[in-house]
């Protein structure tokens, strides 16, 4: 007796020292110095973002054309622009509209391209065929102008650009997640699921789509990177963000023609965009080398 | 391989017909009526209805497309309403500067990004490595419009060294034959030019190829690594070969597969990134032309601009992919 009770307090203590995955991905991570160097860039921003309004020393859209395009000072950190508005309080708001636009963009596309790929994968045939093809056609636009294309025809607006910028990564989380599901659905759990006479939906939604999530989190992650990028470039050519809204990518395109006179307000919104998106990078990196580490390749 | 290129060309028929049919959508998905939108609210109703017709809205949409189609097959890309030119007649030019933007950074984006990742592979976790691949990692994260005002900031307006913006010297002008202007100067003995228009293209060069050095120097390191570590290198060093010549002589050959990939992607990639390079460094490319288009709602040249640089961009991907097939027999064609 004493030693079967033995024997079982070995199996437990065994079973606690086993780790999840989950468990053993976050000890991957936690190792991973850059990876928590980035995780720390897009806590600071994501911070910011929710904080900006509060912690703002100026008003986004105060206006006061005697101190315009004044340098940096310990009254007006980042300086001033053309309009004597407070760069450094605009960029703090532009924080929450960049964070905005690049989750809601990849949330979009992830869920979108996700749903396109796993029915693609699952069901193979021509439904796979005509998805296929239809992010073969996206894919042969190069991305910004594809993104062009949908606000040319939506017209100019914040809403728009993260319209435009969904659409176009729609077929990168759709091809992730086919390539997935093909692979997925032959493992012998899917079949045992279909033997037993479970349904395809309830096949897709509680076995295929849990064991497919892995890469669309990380590859939304650096998606978002990408999308920050791309919100400002439309912003940046005048077809994202409109005036007065602090986006960053149309504050550098309102700084251009004071390059010579005032650099600082094109400097610290380049600044902020760059930093968030190695922030994003970063951890993207991280969490693909913790949690997928084949996705590399 | 015939075989194999022709049943890629046949994969794209497809591709190339949904490319058309986004671009047609481009003019017929505008909310409202197209030709208002257009013309603007104050356009008269006559001039709303010459458009119309002249844009062929008042047909049936399938019917749009065929014309459309059609027009495309016989190399009538339409009218600019700006300029009232032949959109084929005008873009040779613009697409000559791209082409030539675009060739001068991925020589400078090969150049520089295999060498570093080379080097950094080399000498792996040196300070070299570090900063190295710090600087890719920027790289890949810096908006090369950012970049595009800083370089102009620096080196034009702050050091004075390269001119800001255009592509030629105003004053002096180069008199275009191929319209690529390297050449054209050369063609003409004109060092002098020559020069000048070398200094226009190294600002746009630099931040149109910083994507893809960044991207080639990450990749030729990861991929020099892999091969640095096989047998056929370590049998070379132990027969006494310097490590240069391990390097660029054995192990590059082998490494240089994905990177061929990368460089292929890349270029493609370069079309779209030139048009916020050619904004900003007001260089007369095909990117220039379509944002210029969209500043005057000229419909039919963003719908044309998009249709050759997506066309453009597919060619390229399909040369390469025949490319690395023709120079690693490894890869089989099916």
């Amino acid at each position: 007796m004493s030693e079967i009770a033995s024997k079982t307090s070995i199996n437990l203590a065994q079973e606690d020292q086993v780790v999840g995955p989950w468990k053993e991905a976050w000890r991957s991570f936690r190792k991973n110095k850059s990876a928590l160097v980035g995780t720390a860039i897009v806590i600071f921003f994501v911070l910011l973002a929710i904080l900006g309004p509060f912690i703002a020393p100026q008003g986004i859209n105060d206006q006061n054309l005697s101190q315009r395009l004044l340098p940096p000072s310990s009254e007006f950190w980042f300086g001033t622009d053309d309009l004597g508005r407070d760069i450094f309080s605009r960029i703090l708001h532009g924080a929450r509209i960049s964070l905005t636009v690049g989750f809601f963009a990849v949330v979009i596309s992830a869920a979108a391209g996700s749903f396109l790929g796993i029915i693609a994968g699952y069901y193979g045939k021509w439904i796979d065929t005509i998805i296929s093809r239809i992010f073969d056609i996206m894919l042969a636009f190069p991305s910004i102008l594809l993104a062009i294309a949908v606000v040319s025809i939506l017209g100019p607006s914040l809403r728009n650009a993260l319209i435009a910028i969904a659409i176009i990564n729609i077929p990168n989380f759709g091809r992730l997640i086919r390539s997935r599901v093909l692979s997925i659905k032959e493992e012998e759990y899917i079949h045992a699921a279909k033997a037993i006479g479970m349904k395809n939906a309830r096949i897709l939604w509680r076995h295929i789509l849990p064991n497919s999530m892995t890469p669309v989190i990380v590859q939304g992650t650096l998606a978002i990177a990408t999308a920050i990028i791309e919100a400002a470039a439309l912003g940046f050519l005048g077809l994202g963000a409109e005036a007065p809204q602090p986006e960053w990518g149309k504050m550098l395109a309102d700084a251009r023609i004071f390059l010579l006179n005032a650099p600082w307000a094109m400097i610290f919104p380049g600044l902020a965009i760059m930093l968030t998106v190695v922030g994003f990078n970063l951890m993207g990196d991280g969490l693909r080398d913790a949690l997928d580490p084949k996705m590399k390749s | 391989m015939l075989h194999y290129i022709g049943k890629r060309l046949l994969h794209l028929i497809p591709v190339l017909l949904g490319m058309t049919f986004i671009v047609f959508l481009i003019i017929r998905a505008i909310p409202g009526d197209p030709a208002q939108v257009i013309l603007g609210q104050q356009a008269t109703a006559e001039a709303v209805a010459a458009l119309r017709d002249k844009l062929g809205l008042n047909n049936p949409w399938y019917i749009q497309y065929f014309d459309y189609l059609k027009g495309i097959l016989t190399g009538d890309l339409g009218e600019s309403l700006r300029t009232r030119q032949g959109i084929v007649t005008e873009v040779w030019p613009y697409l000559a500067a791209t082409f030539e933007l675009a060739i001068f950074a991925m020589i400078i984006a090969v150049i520089v990004g295999m060498n570093a990742g080379i080097v950094s592979a080399w000498f792996q976790n040196s300070w070299f490595d570090y900063i190295a691949m710090v600087i890719a990692l920027i790289g890949v994260s810096i908006p090369i419009f950012w970049l595009g005002l800083m370089e102009q900031w620096i080196f034009s307006v702050k050091l004075g060294w390269l001119p800001t913006s255009g592509r030629e010297e105003v004053r002096d002008p180069v008199s275009a034959i191929t319209h690529l202007y390297l050449i054209d100067t050369l063609m003409q003995g004109r060092f002098d030019q020559f020069v000048v228009t070398l200094k226009h293209l190294i600002l746009p060069g630099i931040a149109l190829a910083t994507i893809p050095t960044a991207i080639i120097a990450r990749m030729t390191r990861a991929s020099m690594l892999e091969v640095m570590r096989s047998d056929f290198v370590r049998t070379a060093r132990a027969k006494g070969q310097k490590m240069f010549v391990v390097i660029y002589k054995h192990a590059l050959k082998n490494a240089l597969i994905p990177v061929l990939t990368i460089v292929g992607l890349q270029t493609g990639m370069l079309l779209g990134g030139a048009i916020l390079t050619e904004t900003i460094f007001s260089w007369p490319g095909i990117g220039r032309y379509i944002y210029e288009a969209i500043g005057y709602r000229d419909y039919p040249v963003i719908q044309s601009g998009i249709l050759i640089v997506a066309f453009l961009f597919i060619m390229i991907n399909l040369i390469v992919d025949i490319l690395y097939t023709v120079i690693d027999s490894r890869i089989k064609y099916n």
